[in-house]
């Protein structure tokens, strides 16, 4: 498995080559050496994945975790920061998945980027983000997984704005970067402790003859003082995850992250990097199982109910916004946070009956992996069609079924998927978080039943509103709206191949809370009511979107204005945010500060600098260069030694 | 009786005559006949110690040589720059000499 | 009062009245001439010494050379026809102040240490060892020996030095 290393070390050197080499090649070259650097990772991903799966099971029937490197590379007392590669089940399964997405936005890339300023550098990102998403995954610990996720923050960053002299790409970049930096401040004291108690950053540790031994789910030795803060460091680890997955409330930066160019959002924004918090509580499940309760309320408790609000909150919000990034943005939030719940819900060991107390881990795994796959076809898709239309507002579409008949077909099947439609694929990792949910409390099971039906209703109605409804004349009389060329078209359709077929992929044999071969089996009464209840609120969707003048929506929605205008305005958390910001944190604590610094420290160094300055320019007269005065005092000197030594 | 410390006293008033003209003088060769005033001073300051105190060798007499030497050779220096600054500026006056300021 | 202590007395009045009369002159080149005189006084006041080569190098090296290398100086340049431009009188009087200062200083602490007060005076006879010590052949000797109390080293280093003031007075005053 030596050649992992590659994986990793490619996109790296892709991203310096072009990065420091891009401004003397053509388009043409840069976004081909991006691409088949990115081709050559995603061979060795699936080369890596297959050897892995293929490799027989350990005795106790789980797939070794793998260890091909491991250094140590910061020595500090008792705790050693090392970096290595590490390879078990869902970074495997990680790796198929950013390198597949990735891959494909590389593609798509060459014809929606076509002719922009900057395309070196848009490529040059892009290996960088590669790269330091893969990294993120196989970390072996978690001070290595925290670096790569700040490269990963950083890459976000770079590529929100890359649009730079737009001042809405900026601002958009700029809240992304503080928004998740805020919270990865959480994530690291949370390392910190979590270090400072556990003695060790190691997911594993190399065992003596080669074995490689999970270190995570028993911690032995340590005292109630440990046992206490354990599940703080965790708790902490959650806030940072939840910043970079967007969960309420730090999800406001997802929608704005928008602002980068469409491709980026599918990569960065709905396939891979927001599902980074996800996979972090999924590394650190074992821990949270284990150590994560503390005074009655676990962690994964927390994980549960602020992933059930934020599903719910995105899916309202998503119902009522027009420009369609949006929409899929805020469905995002939606999915992800369906994830959070599915691992939340995993509350008991997974011994014994693992079928039950475990099964979310996998659902949510399963759900992250066609999660990516449909939502990055969605994404992709709508990039299509704002490169036709020349607007993000659906106001701008409708009937477009006629003119971009691929781009239609594949955003059709992706959204089924994700309304949860058999069989495609969001049906059955959907039905698995169902299910897991159900076994926790029926309550949440029925919620996010509820919310699944949202889901439905509100892809629908950008569905429709995107390829039947009005057909906007106006605009499509000088600009008649065409099919993209096959360099974009490619990656949807074999997204939408993916999205068809990866639902009868059977995951629970690769991945699963125990390591043990799991069959997923469909629970009926589940699945039913999930399916019935979806193909009502397309039907649903249906009666209301799909004619040319939609008197049931409007009259809706004047009915309804303030409820309406709540959620269009996202339920007014911006300025709820800005609110904090500005009148709170700005002018109560910050401008005081502010004043201290810029009056007293700042002064206090300007009085120095001035006073130097005074000093220097009053004793600027002795350097007349009149050799008479300097002699002068230079027998001056003389006298007053020789009156001292005289007088002494 | 004469003691010949008295010889130190010409000796001062010598280098007070100096100090005071390097001080106060504007022509640059005036300054610098000053200096001859002290270093010459400081000769005589030599052979009297000399004389006065160290009856065994003669170190203050050779040096009181030396120093004319290094005397001769300053001013022959110093004679040689005062003509290039009297060929740039036109003169040598001290007030002109003022280039050196930083 | 013998013929040493007169020679004394008149040395002593010409070297004072000339150096205060070199500084106070308005003309640069009877500064020059006032120095002259202050020169060939100090000789004198070596010859009485007893120190008769010294003497005989100031008067040859200052009075004969450094004087008339003054004196070409200040005839080409404008010393002699522009009268030395005269200073204030702030600042010559703070020259002056300074100057008298340090003076008195001096005698104070000449008086204060009464310094070898019945060690020796110029009529005392020369010790016959001391006589020999200044003598031209044995400084000649003493200059140019490695030895015991031999002046070798600050000869030769005297030696570099004038040759490296020839090369810079050529560097320095020739035409270009």
């Amino acid at each position: 498995m030596e050649y992992t290393l590659l994986i990793l070390l490619l996109p790296f050197f892709s991203f310096l080559f072009l990065g420091i080499c891009g401004k003397w090649l053509s388009h043409k070259t840069a976004g081909l050496v991006g691409t088949s650097v990115l081709g050559i990772v995603t061979i060795l991903s699936y080369m890596t994945a297959y050897a892995y799966f293929t490799a027989p099971r350990g005795a106790d029937g789980t797939f070794a975790t793998l260890l091909p490197y491991n250094f140590e590379w910061l020595p500090m007392g008792n705790l050693h920061f090392d970096l290595g590669i590490m390879l078990d089940p869902i970074s495997v399964m990680m790796l198929i998945v950013i390198s597949t997405v990735s891959l494909m936005v590389h593609i798509y890339s060459f014809g929606y980027m076509h002719g922009e300023r900057g395309f070196q550098r848009y490529y040059a990102f892009l290996s960088l983000f590669t790269m330091s998403m893969l990294g993120l995954v196989v970390a072996t610990n978690i001070f290595q997984m925290y670096m790569f996720w700040e490269l990963v923050g950083v890459s976000s960053y770079l590529l929100i704005g890359f649009y730079f002299t737009s001042p809405a790409a900026i601002a958009a970049s700029k809240k992304a970067f503080i928004v998740t930096r805020f919270a990865d401040m959480f994530f690291l004291i949370g390392i910190l402790i979590y270090g400072y108690f556990v003695g060790t950053f190691n997911f594993v540790e190399a065992g003596a003859d080669g074995q490689v031994v999970d270190t995570m789910g028993q911690i032995c030795g340590f005292d109630a003082d440990a046992a206490k803060f354990i599940p703080v460091a965790l708790g902490l680890m959650f806030i940072g995850g939840a910043g970079k997955s967007a969960m309420f409330p730090l999800h406001i930066w997802l929608p704005d992250a928008m602002e980068g160019p469409t491709p980026v959002s599918a990569l960065i924004h709905a396939a891979t990097m927001v599902v980074a918090g996800v996979f972090l509580i999924a590394r650190m499940m074992p821990l949270l199982q284990s150590f994560g309760t503390i005074g009655g309320h676990t962690v994964l408790g927390i994980v549960v109910w602020v992933g059930v609000f934020t599903a719910f909150y995105a899916a309202a919000v998503a119902c009522a916004q027009s420009d369609i990034k949006r929409v899929l943005a805020f469905s995002t939030i939606s999915q992800i946070a369906f994830m959070m719940v599915a691992l939340g819900v995993c509350t008991e060991l997974p011994t014994g009956h693992h079928h039950v107390g475990s099964l979310g881990y996998m659902a949510s795994m399963f759900h992250l992996f066609t999660h990516a796959m449909f939502k990055a076809l969605l994404f992709l898709g709508a990039g299509c069609i704002i490169h036709a239309v020349h607007s993000n507002e659906m106001s701008a579409m409708g009937g477009l079924r006629k003119y971009m008949p691929i781009t239609h077909i594949t955003f059709l099947i992706a959204c089924l998927a994700i309304a949860g439609i058999p069989p495609f694929s969001g049906f059955f990792s959907k039905d698995e978080i169902l299910t897991a949910c159900f076994a926790y409390s029926p309550f949440v099971g029925w919620f996010m039943t509820a919310i699944a039906a949202m889901t439905a209703f509100y892809m629908f109605r950008l569905y429709y509103g995107i390829f039947w409804g009005t057909e906007n004349e106006e605009l499509h009389a000088h600009h008649t709206p065409h099919e993209a060329p096959l360099v974009m078209t490619l990656p949807l359709i074999f997204l939408a191949i993916v999205t068809c077929a990866a639902g009868f992929i059977p995951f629970g044999h690769f991945v699963s809370a125990d390591g043990q071969a799991y069959d997923i089996h469909l629970d009926w009464g589940v699945a039913g009511t999930s399916i019935v209840i979806a193909v009502c609120s397309i039907l649903l969707a249906t009666f209301i979107y799909i004619r040319k003048r939609q008197p049931v929506a409007d009259s809706m929605a004047e009915k309804f204005s303030g409820l309406h205008r709540w959620a269009y305005k996202r339920f007014y958390m911006d300025e709820v945010y800005q609110y904090v910001t500005h009148r709170i944190i700005f002018a109560r604590i910050s401008k005081p500060i502010a004043w201290f610094d810029r009056h007293i420290i700042d002064g206090f160094f300007d009085f120095l600098a001035w006073g130097a300055n005074a000093l220097g320019y009053n004793i600027r007269g002795l350097q007349s260069g009149a050799v008479q005065k300097y002699a002068f005092v230079f027998f001056l000197g003389i006298l007053a030694l020789t009156l001292l030594f005289l007088l002494a | 009786m004469i003691q010949i410390e008295y010889m130190l006293i010409i000796s001062a008033v010598m280098m007070c005559a100096g100090i005071f003209g390097f001080i106060t003088r504007r022509s640059t060769l005036a300054v610098l006949l000053s200096i001859e005033l002290m270093l010459n001073s400081a000769d005589l300051n030599f052979a009297v110690f000399n004389r006065m105190c160290n009856f065994g060798g003669n170190e203050g007499y050779l040096f009181s040589v030396f120093a004319i030497a290094i005397a001769a050779a300053e001013s022959a220096v110093a004679i040689a720059i005062m003509i290039n600054i009297y060929r740039m500026l036109k003169g040598i006056q001290v007030d002109k000499l003022e280039k050196m300021k930083g | 009062m013998n013929s040493q202590n007169i020679m004394f007395v008149i040395l002593a009045a010409i070297i004072i009245l000339s150096s205060i009369a070199t500084v106070v002159t308005k003309s640069v080149i009877r500064a020059a001439t006032y120095l002259l005189f202050v020169l060939l006084g100090t000789a004198g006041m070596y010859f009485l010494m007893g120190y008769t080569f010294l003497g005989a190098v100031q008067t040859m090296v200052y009075a004969g050379g450094i004087i008339v290398l003054y004196v070409f100086a200040i005839l080409l340049t404008d010393g002699a026809k522009g009268q030395d431009t005269k200073a204030r009188i702030k600042d010559a009087s703070w020259g002056f102040i300074l100057a008298l200062v340090g003076f008195l200083v001096f005698l104070f602490m000449l008086l204060k240490q009464n310094l070898f007060a019945d060690i020796a005076t110029l009529d005392a006879p020369q010790e016959p060892a001391k006589c020999a010590a200044t003598s031209i052949d044995s400084i000649g000797n003493t200059l140019l020996s490695s030895g015991e109390g031999g002046h070798l080293l600050p000869f030769e280093a005297v030696s570099v030095l004038l040759l490296a003031c020839i090369v810079a007075g050529l560097l320095i005053a020739r035409k270009r």
